[in-house]
């Protein structure tokens, strides 16, 4: 049996519960999961690829992203399903990439999920796959499931982010306010539960 | 002779406008072809060649015979050439734009005296000043005192007059040739294997980057032409993000190309050579942490580049325009730099942008956000809307898109939880009342 490189082991810290496993390629779904692609990338400093299909008309707009991002942000739209695999296979492989996204269109099948994680092993970079609901691969590291949510206060941007497959950990579901102009984010607390300490008696 | 006065003399006259590019690539064709006479050959003027016979015209059988044979190619190619030989460059010049001959030696003066002194490569105004004298001629000038001559007319006239007289000396200065990045390697048997292929590939990347850290340039493009032993050839191109030389890397770009050629009977040739070359100095390896970093990521264009094509790896670079599928441009990372900084446009801009989709609404005055809306047949009801933010049309592109008129553009936050960036357009026509009767449209869509 083949060890777990050592970065698979690392724990993620309980500080940083939203943090991706390096060297590893993870899944997003759900109808937010571009916004959860961005917010990963803004978190990881050094040059993101994001591999489109060749007739993706969803695009992104360079002045709605995170501050820094369109700057170290390289695009690349091959034509087809194999070359969009290859592209990412590669990109993946590559030491000076930091985050690599990709939305294929079809579901990756288990050979194509196995080839990506040992790129990713190879080359030390984060895979983040967005994926139609139930496309997903079962090599995949972590999945979330992405949503946006309603806010009452004019000012928040919350996100529903649940994680819903884990193999080095458990699942869990966090609500996140994040503006999507920056790294930085705000835990939002579960129903029931206070933000802050209630007022002393009396 | 004007062109008007030309045309009136002969009405079928056919004109072509001057390519000056393309005559100067004639001549240096003519150049290179003229080396056979002499080693120092060089363009005279946009003209004219003139080239160092010393010591080479015994060569042809005299000068004469030199000139027979130069002017006999020249015809048989379809040339209108006129040559002159004279013992010095100032003499020859003139001559040949008179007629041409040989001037023998130790008969300059007496050679050149009868051209006009036009020929004497100086200012027109001082040709126009000496005709006004009545000096015309070289000859009317090589008697008269040189001091007047000089304080006259400026020391510009003596020294070409003492020039083609040889009394100043002349030399011809021959151009250094432009480095040619090409190398080829001739077998003698034929190749069919891969590895040999590779091999051979190694041996002439090595030599072609020596030639290039020589000259301090980069290749962008290498070629490698295989002569099969059938005479077909097959050709192998690769392209480089940036310019390199470093033969390790070069070579692993080609092997998918060289995995795929046809081999046929066998290889006998090979040829590698750079269409397109860009100046690269000279660099430190081994301090710069940066360097490495920049050039894994040109290895990684170039391999991405080479295979899905170079104008498929992009890169976004901002642009000035209000409206917001103009705001940036997609430009092959390959070819441009990265953009600095990118400003953050006030108010908010959606991550995602799509082309308009129109959406059904309800609900909501004219003019004022749609209380619910259908879009890709999902339902959404607002819960808070932001705007209007007006970005009108630039009137100077006819921009299909745009035709609707002006746009109001709303921020809207849905209770089922995703936000988009509708847009009214208040100066369209409403469409009729079934659809929704009002003209909004969806374009993207908020983090």
């Amino acid at each position: 049996m083949r060890d777990l490189p050592h970065t698979a082991l690392r724990p993620t810290t309980s500080a940083d519960t939203l943090a991706l496993a390096g060297g590893r390629v993870h899944e997003a779904q759900g109808k937010g999961r571009r916004a959860f692609a961005l917010f990963q990338a803004a978190r990881h400093p050094g040059q993101v690829v994001w591999v489109f299909p060749d007739h993706a008309q969803q695009l992104l707009l360079p002045g709605g992203l995170p501050q820094d991002l369109p700057a170290r942000l390289m695009l690349l739209r091959p034509r087809g399903e194999t070359d969009l695999l290859w592209s990412l296979e590669e990109a993946l492989r590559a030491a000076p990439i930091a985050l690599v996204i990709a939305e294929p269109e079809k579901p990756l099948s288990l050979t194509a999920g196995r080839r990506l994680q040992l790129a990713a092993e190879a080359g030390q970079t984060t895979g983040l796959v967005l994926v139609r609901d139930g496309q997903g691969s079962n090599a995949a590291e972590t999945r979330w499931l992405c949503e946006a949510q309603a806010a009452s206060a004019p000012d928040s941007t919350l996100h529903d982010w649940s994680l819903i497959k884990n193999k080095n950990g458990t699942i869990r579901r966090w609500v996140v306010s994040w503006n999507g102009a920056s790294a930085a984010f705000d835990m939002v607390s579960a129903t029931g539960e206070r933000g802050q300490p209630a007022d002393p008696p009396g | 002779m004007p062109l008007a006065d030309a045309r009136a003399i002969c009405p079928s006259l056919e004109t072509r406008a001057a390519d000056l590019v393309r005559k100067a690539a004639a001549l240096a064709a003519l150049r290179r072809w003229a080396s056979r006479y002499a080693l120092m050959v060089v363009t005279d003027g946009s003209d004219g060649l003139i080239a160092d016979i010393s010591g080479v015209a015994h060569l042809f059988g005299g000068e004469e015979d030199l000139r027979a044979d130069l002017q006999s190619r020249l015809d048989r190619a379809g040339i209108t050439g006129v040559s002159a030989i004279a013992g010095t460059r100032g003499a020859a010049y003139a001559l040949a734009r008179n007629g041409g001959g040989v001037i023998p030696d130790g008969l300059l003066a007496e050679g050149i005296g009868r051209l006009p002194i036009t020929a004497l490569r100086v200012d027109p105004d001082t040709t126009g000043a000496l005709s006004r004298l009545g000096l015309n001629q070289i000859r009317d000038i090589l008697p008269l005192p040189r001091a007047p001559l000089s304080r006259r007319f400026g020391p510009g006239l003596l020294l070409r007059l003492d020039q083609a007289l040889g009394v100043q000396a002349e030399p011809v200065a021959a151009t250094p040739e432009a480095p040619h990045f090409g190398v080829r390697m001739t077998l003698p048997e034929p190749i069919g294997l891969q590895t040999d292929v590779m091999a051979g590939l190694r041996r002439l990347l090595d030599r072609l980057c020596d030639t290039l850290a020589l000259h301090h340039m980069g290749a962008r493009r290498v070629r490698l032409e295989l002569r099969r032993v059938d005479r077909g050839s097959v050709r192998v191109e690769i392209g480089l993000a940036r310019p390199m030389r470093d033969p390790n890397r070069i070579e692993a770009l080609f092997r998918k190309g060289v995995d795929e050629i046809d081999a046929g009977f066998g290889i006998d040739a090979l040829r590698l050579s750079v269409p397109i070359a860009e100046p690269l100095a000279p660099e430190q390896i081994g301090r710069d942490p940066t360097v490495p970093h920049e050039d894994a990521l040109a290895d990684l264009i170039s391999r991405l580049g080479n295979r899905i094509g170079f104008d498929r790896v992009l890169r976004f670079l901002p642009a000035g325009s209000k409206i917001p599928e103009r705001s940036f441009l997609l430009a092959p990372a390959s070819c441009s730099e990265p953009a600095e900084a990118f400003p953050r446009t006030d108010p908010e801009r959606p991550i995602t942008l799509f082309p308009p989709e129109a959406i059904t609404v309800s609900g909501g005055r004219s003019g004022r956000p749609p209380v619910s809306f259908t879009w890709r047949r999902m339902r959404f009801s607002t819960l808070r809307a932001t705007g209007p933010e007006r970005i009108a049309r630039e009137w100077w592109f006819d921009d299909p898109a745009w035709r609707s008129g002006l746009r109001d553009y709303w921020r809207i936050e849905t209770r089922e939880g995703p936000r988009f960036w509708l847009f009214h357009t208040p100066q369209a026509f409403a469409r009729p009342a079934p659809s929704g009767a009002q003209n909004w449209y969806a374009q993207g869509e908020f983090a």
